[in-house]
């Protein structure tokens, strides 16, 4: 399929770029070069800070003011991109070339109807008449497999899904008819079977026009799936470029075994991650292996009955019905509540590791929260360590002597830390609150061994968050959860916010972590792959319901229900047949 | 919930503000220190002619009777009569009240005009020559008190270059003001056809106008400025110009429109301010406004007039926030349609 004899249509050689910033310049790229030819799609994998997203930025002539090209070349299709005018630049983009973005949402301008702002670039590069560029709108959002195109013409994007966003950012990039397509990480904070759509129309849309593709993603398994060939980047350089199935057999790169290593697969387990971590964290892969024997035998922790979570129906939905209830009596009424949790039944073993899996809108946050007592449960009870908490208002809880044994790891790391509270003090603050009262030097102690604990050096306790690096946060946020000795730890998506080699770093941890202290684990996560890695049994949810419950192994293996089974099989990953590279102490 | 719903339901919801406004201006008038009915009498007035004026002005009835009484009145469209100027209230508001909103309207049609592009135009190019005007007017314009710039520009173009009338009411002596159609001079000058009359209409509400405006430019500048920058950092700012669409489109389409909210929030505070800066303005260029008739009526305790007054400004307060409020849910399709 890929051509690689012509010249190719779009030649990066030596690009540097240099960012001003209050601390001075920064290189942002040093000499990167790659090439991609007609009809392939080329995967730009690497870590956030690589510069994979500053590359695509510089070639369209999209980069913020800071930044500059101080040198080398972009060549598309015999036109020089880097230092072109603006307005040469500007009859391009859209036309011979487009991207997509991240956050299909925020990347739509939210007060315009989506239909409109297909007909802006049609319009803008005068690619059809007046009177017909509604309808070449409407036949773009077909094209994109929107249903019912017609009416979704007239929708805002806050009317659409984050999926159908995306999908009319695609309708907008490929109106004109580009040569190629940028998709700077298109499907991050997407759902897999979203991600499998969205890429497959992708893929499908541009092969069917012959175009050239730039798959930009921190995920491996993505490239692996969707791309001929991949460039691996770290710190703003390309550390190797290689067609995919010889990347992934034969990595040359230290940097890319690591990046492989630390991806998790579906046959990949804990303590293949520990050699990425292996500075970091010192779990030696016997630890890591020793499989703790907890199953149904354990004596519950956590009995969930019945749990039923209804949030009322938008007020006019409401009107609706009683006005029906009022003119068509004979009609059975439709529902005044939404049910984000429909009546589940779940027991969590003592010491047992249950993940809590579905995708967006399933209900497994929801669910997480009610357990955690944050959210009040319209039905249901929910006894720990045999007593009805359920029962107890969560807004009591908070002063309540269990809410020390029930803790919680937030998703961002970031923003689950108060910016103005040090390390110290974020960590500090469960102890203050629901700790027995300690003098200044114990406190100052536990807070050390704290820190210890999580792999957080004590001379960065004094750092406030936006000094500390994102696997740093994410250890803070965990110091503080575990700081109250708590029985239950409830982890919602702890690592999606974080690289891969940091994921595997905190993975570990957790597992450390777990063992140490005897604590059971509920991990929410949308993420298959890791949560097998860390948890014994799996809990499957969908539209409030658990759809299948059973042994991680088994479950993710051999899923017995169809949802779970295009769960599975929506997971992107690579080398399941392919002997895994080895790591002969090469690792950086 | 469609969008004229929306707007019908936030009319409703204006309706308690006018009782709650009715009530509290009645109350407050009656709180004012000084007895009415020993200034209406006059100094040399007895305990008995006192009582005759308190019983003439209803003053002697109980609070819950003079509340019934001044609803009734209201109906009616009276809202009494002046004690010092011995006109009904209503006449005095319909032609005061025309006088005040025109300068307003001027003094506010011109600080958006030149607060809009000059923070558009700073947002587009920060830490040029152009943001750094923009940083100076804003500065400038927030420091100087109304009154002072008012008497400068007299002073300036009056006094020294000669190029304004003089500062006294709404037009130059020698001219008769326009029929009364709505109040408004520049309009009804221009409805009769009186190009002149229009003219000296225009010169003597110049001054007055931009001394007011300089003041609310600030804000808007600055607002203008900050949602300018907001927007354009957006994502979809990116995507408008990955799709290589004009400069144009980008700026006003993407940018402005999306930028629009927070500076039509401004707006709205802006003009209620405005409303009651007046006064100052007023009392210098002599404006026959509604500003300066409130303070000689607050002076001498004229609590038919200082109620009048309240009353209409509070209920103005109301139409304008109303008038933001609907502007709002026609700029942004997503208020009231989400949770």
């Amino acid at each position: 399929m890929t051509d690689t004899s012509d010249i190719p249509l779009l030649a990066i050689k030596d690009l540097t770029v240099e960012f001003k910033t209050r601390s001075g310049v920064v290189e942002a790229l040093h000499e990167v070069g790659f090439e991609v030819h007609k009809r392939e799609m080329v995967g730009v994998v690497g870590e956030s800070g690589s510069g994979k997203s500053v590359t695509a930025y510089t070639v369209m002539g999209i980069l913020d003011r800071a930044g500059r090209a101080t040198g080398g070349s972009a060549n598309f299709g015999g036109f020089e991109m880097i230092g072109a005018r603006e307005r040469d630049l500007r009859e391009l983009r859209g036309r011979e070339a487009s991207m997509i973005f991240q956050s299909p949402r925020t990347a739509l301008n939210p007060i315009r109807k989506v239909g409109a702002q297909i007909e802006d670039v049609l319009l803008q590069h005068t690619q059809v008449h007046h009177r017909d560029v509604k309808q070449k709108a409407i036949d773009l959002l077909a094209q994109v497999r929107i249903l019912r195109p017609e009416q979704r013409y007239h929708a805002y994007p806050y009317e659409l899904s984050g999926g159908m966003c995306q999908r009319v950012m695609i309708a907008i990039a490929l109106a004109c008819e580009p040569a190629l397509l940028i998709a700077d990480e298109p499907t991050t904070g997407l759902d897999v079977t979203t991600q499998k759509a969205t890429m497959d129309i992708v893929r499908d849309l541009t092969s069917a026009r012959n175009m050239a593709a730039i798959l930009i993603t921190h995920d491996l398994g993505l490239a692996a799936r969707y791309c001929q060939r991949i460039v691996v980047m770290q710190s703003g350089e390309v550390v190797e470029s290689a067609p995919t199935d010889v990347l992934f057999s034969d990595p040359q790169h230290p940097y890319t075994k690591k990046l492989i290593q630390a991806t998790p697969r579906p046959d990949s387990r804990l303590e293949d991650l520990s050699d990425v971590a292996k500075d970091d964290e010192r779990v030696s892969a016997a630890t890591a292996s020793t499989e703790l024997e907890v199953e149904g035998e354990a004596p519950p922790l956590l009995e969930v009955r019945g749990l039923v979570k209804e949030y009322p129906l938008h007020e006019t939905a409401e009107r609706r019905r009683v006005m029906d209830r009022i003119l068509r009596p004979n009609l059975t009424p439709s529902p005044s509540v939404f049910r984000a949790v429909d009546a589940i039944d779940f027991v969590v073993g003592s010491g047992e590791s249950v993940g809590l899996v579905g995708e967006s809108g399933c209900g497994k946050s929801t669910t997480s929260s009610m357990v955690t007592r944050l959210l009040d449960p319209t039905e249901g009870t929910i006894l720990f360590d045999g007593e009805d908490i359920g029962a107890i208002p969560a807004r009591k809880f908070a002063r309540h002597p269990l809410r020390a044994a029930i803790q919680m790891v937030f998703q961002d790391p970031t923003e689950s830390l108060n910016p103005r509270f040090s390390a110290f003090d974020a960590i500090a603050e469960p102890l203050r609150r629901l700790g027995a009262p300690m003098d200044r030097t114990s406190l100052a102690h536990t807070i050390e061994e704290l820190a210890t604990m999580v792999g957080l050096p004590t001379e960065l306790l004094t750092r406030f968050p936006h000094q500390l690096s994102g696997g740093q946060k994410a250890r803070v946020g965990i110091a503080r959860a575990i700081a109250l000795r708590p029985k239950l730890l409830i982890l919602d998506e702890p690592t999606s916010a974080l690289d891969v080699s940091v994921q595997a770093v905190v993975l570990l941890l957790l597992d450390r972590l777990r063992r140490e202290l005897g604590m059971t684990y509920i991990f929410v996560s949308h993420d298959l792959n890791v949560v097998r890695l860390l948890c014994d049994r799996v809990i499957v949810m969908n539209e409030g319901r658990i759809v299948e419950t059973g042994k991680a192994s088994e479950l993710l293996t051999n899923p017995k229900e169809d949802y779970t089974r295009a769960l599975v099989e929506a997971i992107p990953h690579f080398g399941q047949s392919e002997g895994m590279p080895t790591l002969e102490g090469s690792v950086a | 919930m469609n969008r004229f719903a929306m707007i019908g339901q936030r009319m409703t919801q204006a309706i308690p503000s006018i009782i709650g406004i009715i009530i509290v201006t009645f109350l407050l008038t009656r709180a004012l220190p000084g007895d009415p009915a020993v200034y209406f009498a006059g100094p040399a007035a007895d305990e008995q002619s006192i009582a005759e004026v308190r019983a003439a002005l209803g003053l002697d009835k109980s609070l819950p009777e003079q509340f019934w009484l001044y609803l009734g009145d209201l109906v009616r469209g009276d809202l009494g009569v002046s004690i010092s100027t011995g006109r009904p209230v209503i006449e005095e508001l319909a032609t005061r009240l025309p006088a005040s909103l025109e300068l307003t309207l001027v003094a506010l049609i011109f600080a958006i005009g030149t607060a809009l592009p000059l923070g558009i135009l700073a947002a587009t190019r920060p830490n040029t020559w152009i943001d750094h005007l923009c940083r100076v007017v804003v500065t400038a314009g927030v420091s100087l008190p109304v009154f002072f710039t008012g008497l400068f520009f007299v002073y300036i173009f009056y006094y020294i270059a000669d190029l304004a009338p003089s500062p006294l009411g709404r037009i130059d002596i020698y001219f008769i003001a326009p029929d009364h159609v709505t109040g408004f001079f520049l309009i009804d000058s221009l409805i009769a056809g009186d190009f002149e009359t229009f003219r000296a209409a225009f010169a003597q509400i110049i001054l007055p106008a931009v001394s007011m405006g300089v003041f609310v430019l600030a804000p808007l500048a600055r607002m203008t400025r900050a949602s300018m920058l907001q927007a354009l950092g957006s994502d979809y700012i990116r995507t408008a110009q990955a799709s290589g669409l004009s400069r144009s489109k980008v700026l006003f389409a993407y940018a402005f429109r999306n930028a629009l909210l927070p500076i039509l929030t401004t707006l709205g505070m802006v003009f209620s301010f405005m409303l009651g800066a007046n006064v100052l303005v007023e009392k210098v260029f002599a404006w026959p406004g509604i500003g300066s008739y409130a303070v000689n009526a607050l002076i001498v305790s004229d609590f038919a007039a200082v109620q009048g007054f309240v009353l209409s400004m509070a209920i103005l307060f109301v139409v304008i926030n109303l008038a933001i409020d609907v502007l709002y849910t026609i700029v942004d399709p997503r208020i009231g349609m989400e949770g």
